[in-house]
């Protein structure tokens, strides 16, 4: 057990991290030249770490799988970013915002690591408008604020409905200051195959160069994944089309811990499935539920009519309307965390109440907004949200409400880490989405920009540097030693067996029949049976897929179905794992629903005394079962409870 | 030049090439206004007048030379703007694009040209008679002057000039469309109220002088 | 609907290209233009040809990546809209679609309708940053900006660094792109800072890079997704001239 030790610091709760960077070991100034950093990742976690590290001197190489670092998918993300800054008086704080997000993900994350998160949460907000981002300001000048679900304190900056884009070209910028210095240096379009250990510590990475095929070795001293979710193995997801889980199950495999893999956040507000083409979701920010009210048709025969289109949403009268939010959960409605809501639409969807013509929709509905504060206001607030709705289901939302259901949208597991974000391997971190984070089960809106730079510039350069400090020692790691040379072998191997399978079904044939039974089985409802229905059905695609999958082309070319095949054949494996974490954890808590474990009234039920652990998944070989690890979860500071948005 | 003319940066250019543009367009007007004296009178007098006020008044001899300096400034920059511009391209697209907001600025290089060959025979026309040349002289009450008027009345008499000057001034009339509106935008000088004033201001003020300029061809060759 | 595309294929940078036809069958009006190409992709690798490769990522307009230059017009006819986010319905049944790549010396062809633009990344570098380290920073309420200046700031910042401006540009000139990021910086007071070193350095690095000249024809912000105005490029050129009119010497 010794490996799970999450290294957490003495001391009460609000010192632990300042007791940390008292105590922590540093690299003096002349020594950061000589250690070499990798950065896998140039999202919010990967960008912001980079250039905090080129800042202090270290010496950076950051892979990207894009042309550009700011091409990234935290570029999508809406809404805003969380902040204890208090500044609306409306009595806020930083145990506020660290409450609010242990209890947003059920109590299943660990107290110090969110504790430290919103801690510093207020330093992101500072270095973001210090770089000039431009965050919403008031009238006055000052920093403008709005509330999103799971809060009932307004914490929210934002810049438009483009926070993570502005967030990112922040660190984006910092980046490119660093790489103009020269302390940085930026390998693009670089897709990770293999991780490289030697003497059991990591040093350096296989990555693949997407243009000209050729496979490359990269060595240094510490190495830092900071590569996203793995939200797209359920193939239609509002992540990115290259976002993809490959590094991680590159790590697992190589003896890094997988965390709590089942962990899916499936999001409310996304715009509906339409058709069999269809390559990817789009979400709409949860900020539209400060505004829009949700509902379905109170009664079936409604709901029959609109599904087969003979009647509008707008002829159906007020005292017709379901507005179940409201009606289900008084104090938070509308405003209820995003898997509360999800399972909610799912719920009345399930029993005929759904709209649209596949009756997979719930209603959002803007017109009481409208009515109180004018088309204006409304078009001020979510002017672009709107015209994207329009472009994409050719409706008018001013005019009729718009169509929502739930969609994958980011996943709270990922790789293990301990406080330091280290992996279980020595010389690992993980940062951002892509570790296990602190999210729990259910990550709270505006809190993944928060946490990815909260990684990134401020607890990565403090642990990484830790970790550094006995390395000095260490000259510069040789890509010719016999490790690289076994790692890129077999990224070699795995490459040729895709190409030597020559069959007749193509890479993204599989992956939406892998994503279906993703959806079916291991989505927003799960259960017993149909997880281990699952576990088979899975383990016969993957079969299938080294069977009859067809890659064209050869290695040395763009050749982007081999890349999707590579991802792929890693989801196959990453799905199995995700449905095995579901099948064992026998409670329902956050994103994670157990249909054998709820209430009388349908909500999540957590069983305290036999899950409140982190699961850390081992990788023990090819088809063999994986090793479960538990990590206990101590709450010392706060109590317990049945989360309860009533 | 110390440094050549390529390496100026593009904004520089950009700005010397709309400051020499809005001086002569500022040469045009002053021109317009002298040419338009000679349908006064029938005995060209008042253009006579001004035309041996411009030849003699020492501050337009030295101007004269500023005028000069500005036409090759603006020439030879619009050619090296434009050769950069298409080096920009190498590869032109099968399917050419349509969008833009100020349509005459996609031909300033042909308008310019075009405008550039007309200003070489005006010269040969006019200027180098006028300076060089022996041009009759004409006595009226106020005294003796060379009776450039006439030579401009002769040449408007041949058809296949006034066509010609005519479609080279309506040329001049859409270089400066563009160009008048655009001078601004390159000095920087862009705000929410004015601009679109500036772009109507600048697209009547290339109408009425290109009216301006082709009415007295006309007016000459049809009486 | 049944389409006829004419779509540049080009094997890498060193080879030539040429316009292939290709025929769609059966695409509905409610997908999106690059799930149309997904679909002619799919029947392309299982016929065994070379499938064609485009950028594209988030598909829903922000990261900026696709990048076709479609009926003569850089992301299609609709306006304010990067290609993923338009859709089969904005053509007609039977048209023929001509799809070229972005054509600019400073980005090169990679293959078929795949260009690099690494060339903006390198224009960024030259000072489109406010050079700060993370930490020590003050307070973020403790510059209080105004309204009107964060919203100029924020449309600028909208940019999403396609290259559509580029493409769109007769004289494919970046002018559009390099004054959004130095129009962001120039009215908050955290770029004013550098304001001049980094007007200087930015277009200085944009015209070694190759880029044409602005001839305000304005068809950048005609065809920007993002609808940045081309009062930006007014901003850039006065911050020019004055960080060129006003230099005094420090010892």
């Amino acid at each position: 057990m010794d490996k799970l030790a999450a290294k957490i610091p003495q001391g009460p709760l609000d010192l632990k991290w300042t007791n940390y960077k008292a105590h922590q070991n540093l690299v003096n100034p002349s020594n950061k030249r000589k250690l070499d950093i990798i950065v896998v990742g140039t999202g919010l976690a990967g960008a912001s770490a980079a250039a905090s590290f080129g800042e202090l001197g270290f010496n950076v190489k950051v892979f990207g799988i894009h042309d550009s670092p700011r091409r990234a998918h935290s570029i999508a993300a809406q809404g805003g970013i969380n902040a204890a800054k208090n500044y609306t008086n409306d009595g806020d704080s930083i145990y506020r915002l660290f409450y609010d997000t242990i209890k947003g993900g059920d109590y299943r994350a660990r107290e110090a690591n969110v504790y430290r998160l919103a801690e510093v949460s207020n330093n992101i907000i500072d270095q973001c408008v210090a770089q000039g981002v431009p965050f919403a300001r008031e009238y006055g000048g000052l920093l403008d604020n709005r509330s999103f679900g799971g809060a009932q304190v307004s914490r929210t900056f934002y810049a438009r409905g483009q926070t993570g884009q502005q967030l990112l070209l922040g660190a984006y910028s910092a980046l490119s200051k660093e790489i103009a210095k020269g302390s940085v240096k930026m390998f693009t379009r670089r897709e990770m195959l293999e991780l490289v250990i030697v003497d059991g510590r990591a040093r350096g990475i296989i990555v693949r160069d997407l243009i000209s095929g050729k496979i490359e070795r990269h060595s240094a001293h510490a190495v830092v994944l900071a590569t996203g979710g793995y939200g797209n193995v359920f193939f239609l997801s509002t992540n990115a089309m290259a976002s993809n889980g490959s590094a991680a199950w590159k790590v697992y495999k190589k003896g890094a811990f997988f965390g709590n893999p089942s962990f899916t956040q499936i999001h409310p507000t996304c715009i509906p499935v339409h058709g069999d083409y269809q390559s990817k979701l789009t979400l709409m920010s949860e900020s539209l539920r400060n505004d829009g009210r949700i509902w379905v048709p109170k009664f079936k025969e409604d709901a029959e009519k609109i599904q087969k289109g003979t009647i509008k949403p707008t002829a159906i009268a007020e005292d017709r309307r379901d507005y179940y939010l409201e009606r289900r959960y008084p104090a938070f409605g509308n405003l209820v965390p995003r898997d509360v809501a999800s399972r909610a639409a799912k719920e009345r969807c399930d029993a005929g109440f759904g709209v649209g013509s596949t009756g997979l929709a719930v209603y959002l509905d803007f017109k009481d907004a409208i009515n109180r504060l004018g088309k204006h206001v409304i078009e001020a607030r979510y002017g672009n949200l709107f015209q994207m709705y329009e472009k994409i289901v050719d409706e008018n939302p001013y005019e009729t409400p718009m169509m929502i259901y739930p969609a994958v949208h980011y996943t709270m597991g990922g790789i293990w880490v301990d406080y330091e974000l280290q992996t279980t391997i020595p010389g690992l971190f993980a940062a951002g989405e892509a570790n296990f984070s602190d999210h729990g089960a259910n990550r709270l809106g505006a809190s993944a920009l928060m946490q990815g730079l909260s990684d990134g510039y401020f607890v990565l350069p403090y642990t990484v540097q830790n970790y550094l400090a006995d390395q000095i020692g260490v000259s510069r790691i040789d890509t010719d030693l016999p490790e690289f040379e076994k790692a890129e072998k077999e990224a070699r191997a795995t490459i040729d067996k895709l190409f030597s399978v020559k069959g007749t079904e193509t890479v993204d044939s599989f992956h939406r029949r892998l994503g279906l039974i993703m959806w079916d089985f291991v989505g927003m409802a799960r259960n017993g049976e149909n997880l281990t229905k699952a576990i088979e059905q899975i383990q016969e695609l993957r079969v299938e897929f080294w069977k009859n999958v067809k890659v064209p082309g050869n290695n040395e070319m763009v050749n982007p179905e081999l890349e999707k095949a590579i991802r792929v054949a890693d989801y196959m494996e990453l799905g199995e794992l995700m449905a095995r974490d579901a099948l064992i954890r026998e409670e329902s808590c956050g994103g994670h629903f157990r249909e054998e474990y709820q209430t009388e009234e349908g909500e999540a039920l957590r069983d305290d005394k036999k899950f409140n652990f982190v699961a850390a998944w081992e990788y023990t070989g090819e088809n063999k079962e994986p090793k479960l690890n538990k990590e206990p979860l101590e709450f010392e500071f706060i109590e317990v409870k049945q989360r309860n948005y009533k | 030049m110390s440094k050549s003319a390529f390496s100026y940066s593009s904004i520089a250019k950009k700005i010397v090439m709309s400051l020499a543009g809005l001086f002569l367009t500022s040469f045009l007007v002053v021109h317009l206004i002298i040419n338009l004296l000679i349908l006064f009178d029938d005995s060209r007098e008042l253009f006579n007048q001004a035309a041996h006020f411009m030849a003699t008044n020492a501050l337009i001899q030295v101007f004269q030379y500023v005028l000069f300096f500005g036409f090759i400034l603006h020439i030879i920059l619009g050619l090296i703007l434009q050769i950069q511009n298409w080096v920009a391209r190498p590869i032109r697209y099968e399917k050419k694009g349509f969008s833009e907001l100020s349509y005459f600025s996609k031909f300033m290089i042909h308008t310019g040209a075009i405008i550039f060959i007309f200003l070489i025979i005006h010269f040969v026309n006019f200027f180098i008679k006028a300076k060089f040349g022996h041009i009759e002289p004409i006595t009226y009450a106020s005294g003796t002057y060379e009776d450039l008027g006439l030579l401009i009345v002769k040449l408007f008499e041949d058809g296949g000039y006034v066509i010609f000057y005519v479609i080279s001034i309506l040329l001049l009339g859409f270089h400066l469309d563009h160009g008048f509106q655009s001078a601004f935008q390159s000095l920087g000088l862009n705000h929410s109220r004015y601009t679109p004033f500036i772009k109507a201001f600048g697209t009547i003020f290339s109408i009425a002088l290109t009216l301006g300029f082709i009415t007295i061809p006309l007016v000459i060759y049809f009486s | 609907m049944d389409l006829t595309l004419k779509i540049w294929r080009q094997p890498d940078a060193s080879q030539k290209g040429r316009f292939v036809d290709y025929q769609v069958q059966n695409i509905s009006a409610d997908a999106s233009f690059l799930e149309m190409l997904d679909i002619l992709n799919e029947r392309l690798v299982i016929e065994g040809e070379d499938p064609v490769a485009f950028d594209h990522d988030c598909r829903e307009g922000i990261c900026g990546a696709c990048s076709l230059y479609i009926n003569g017009r850089p992301h299609g006819p609709d306006k304010g809209i990067t290609t993923c986010q338009m859709h089969m319905r904005r053509f007609k049944d039977g048209e023929t679609i001509v799809i070229e790549p972005w054509r600019a010396r400073p980005f090169p062809v990679i293959k078929d309708l795949m260009v690099d633009r690494t060339a903006f990344d390198e224009i960024i570098r030259a000072g489109g940053y406010v050079s700060i380290n993370t930490g020590g920073v003050p307070d973020a309420n403790a510059i209080p900006i105004p309204k009107r200046d964060a919203d100029t700031a924020m449309d600028a910042a909208s940019c999403i660094g396609c290259g559509a401006c580029v493409a769109a540009c007769k004289n494919a000139s970046a002018m559009l792109f390099v004054s959004a990021k130095v129009s962001q910086f120039a009215v908050l007071p955290q770029g004013k800072v550098e304001a001049r070193e980094r007007v200087q350095n930015m277009v200085a690095k944009m015209d070694e890079l190759g880029f044409g000249n602005c001839t305000n024809t304005y068809a950048c912000e005609a065809e920007c997704p993002k609808e940045i105005s081309v009062s930006h490029i007014a901003r850039m050129n006065r911050e020019f001239l004055s960080s060129k009119v006003v230099s005094e010497k420090t010892k």
